[in-house]
């Protein structure tokens, strides 16, 4: 990409929109990045590594994840099973993505994936909930994607440089936590979305104690199957509510 | 010479292959999938699920055990950010008055 077609990029009033959507949340992702660069130098990572860990790995969540198990010395492929399983999640979002993004080079695909975290993926299927191609979500993606990349690197590496100034104890992480949840109250639109929501939360709960934290899976698969089950029980519903005679809302 | 940076260089490496591998899985070959219809309408919840298994944790347990105590930052702390959420629909706010319920209760008085 040069110099032109960033210009380009960033006049791309959809790339503003991506952009925009972002900046809501990213006060909590910047609270995220920056305990999460707290927490890498904490656990032994020198500051070039952990820099670079940040800079490479780009994923929250699988780094907080493996720390303590690289500063136990794991075998690699510990690390990087554990990091497998707590990336599942994405896995099914890049079935979505697919919907979208199919007709592009392979090479653009991969990176699209890569820079596809949680909170660009939430505020793209809320953009676009019909799962077709339009030419206004590729600037849209990446306005989305550059600016939640500067709100974790940046403060990330902050976090890094002045690892033994900023407290953990504070509970900034909380901040990420709230911006999650903001985003999930805002998806919630209908009783099949409750429900599942629900689900998936008593879930997460319930199997909180499985290793590699596949708990996110059970309670993905749990609230499928609830949101699926909410679908049909209310489609049959109206079926018989429309074959009683009088009772025809 | 020291080798120490090689141990976790070989990790994070292959940790970022595993985040492209994993974020763009079914991008990567070149035809579609075959997909049943009620899975592709029943993935639909999967990323409200996921963020309700990633956050419910956070908010409700401590130590792998759900919380006993109503004196915990956390209780007021979210029912504060999702009143805020539900009056205005604003997630900066929501963030804002979360923290700002959140940080006295837990840094003035242990909560």
């Amino acid at each position: 990409m040069n110099l032109h077609t960033l210009r380009g990029w960033l006049r791309d009033p959809w790339f503003r929109t991506g952009v925009g959507d972002m900046l809501g949340t990213s006060l909590g992702i910047a609270a995220w990045g920056l305990v999460t660069g707290v927490a890498m130098v904490k656990t032994g990572l020198s500051a070039p590594l952990a820099i670079f860990m940040s800079l490479v790995v780009y994923a929250g969540s699988a780094q907080l994840a493996v720390l303590p198990l690289m500063a136990a010395g794991a075998p690699l492929w510990v690390i990087w099973l554990t990091a497998a399983c707590v990336n599942l999640r994405f896995v099914i979002f890049s079935s979505m993505w697919r919907s979208y993004f199919a007709y592009l080079p392979r090479k653009q695909r991969l990176a699209l994936g890569y820079f596809s975290g949680d909170v660009i993926f939430v505020g793209f299927m809320k953009r676009f909930p019909k799962l077709e191609s339009q030419p206004e979500q590729l600037p849209y993606f990446w306005g989305a994607a550059s600016s939640n990349w500067l709100a974790w690197q940046v403060p990330s590496i902050i976090g890094i440089l002045l690892a033994n100034v900023i407290p953990l104890s504070w509970g900034l992480g909380f901040a990420g936590v709230l911006a999650l949840l903001g985003i999930l109250l805002s998806m919630l639109s209908d009783r099949a979305t409750w429900l599942s929501t629900l689900v998936a939360a008593t879930a997460a709960i319930a199997t909180f104690a499985l290793p590699l934290k596949l708990n996110i899976l059970v309670a993905i698969a749990a609230a499928v199957a609830a949101g699926l089950l909410a679908e049909a029980a209310e489609r049959s519903l109206r079926r018989a509510r429309a074959h009683t005679p009088g009772g025809g809302a | 010479m020291s080798w120490d940076w090689l141990y976790p260089a070989a990790a994070i490496l292959g940790l970022a292959v595993l985040t492209v591998l994993t974020r763009a899985f079914f991008m990567i070959p070149e035809r579609d999938l075959p997909m049943p219809d009620w899975l592709r309408r029943g993935l639909k919840y999967a990323p409200l699920a996921a963020l309700a298994a990633v956050i419910a944790p956070e908010l409700l347990m401590s130590q792998g055990a759900l919380i006993q105590t109503l004196a915990d930052a956390r209780i007021p702390a979210v029912a504060c950010a999702a009143g805020y959420y539900f009056w205005r629909r604003g997630i900066l706010g929501t963030i804002v008055v979360g923290m700002a319920v959140y940080l006295p209760l837990h840094i003035g008085l242990g909560w």
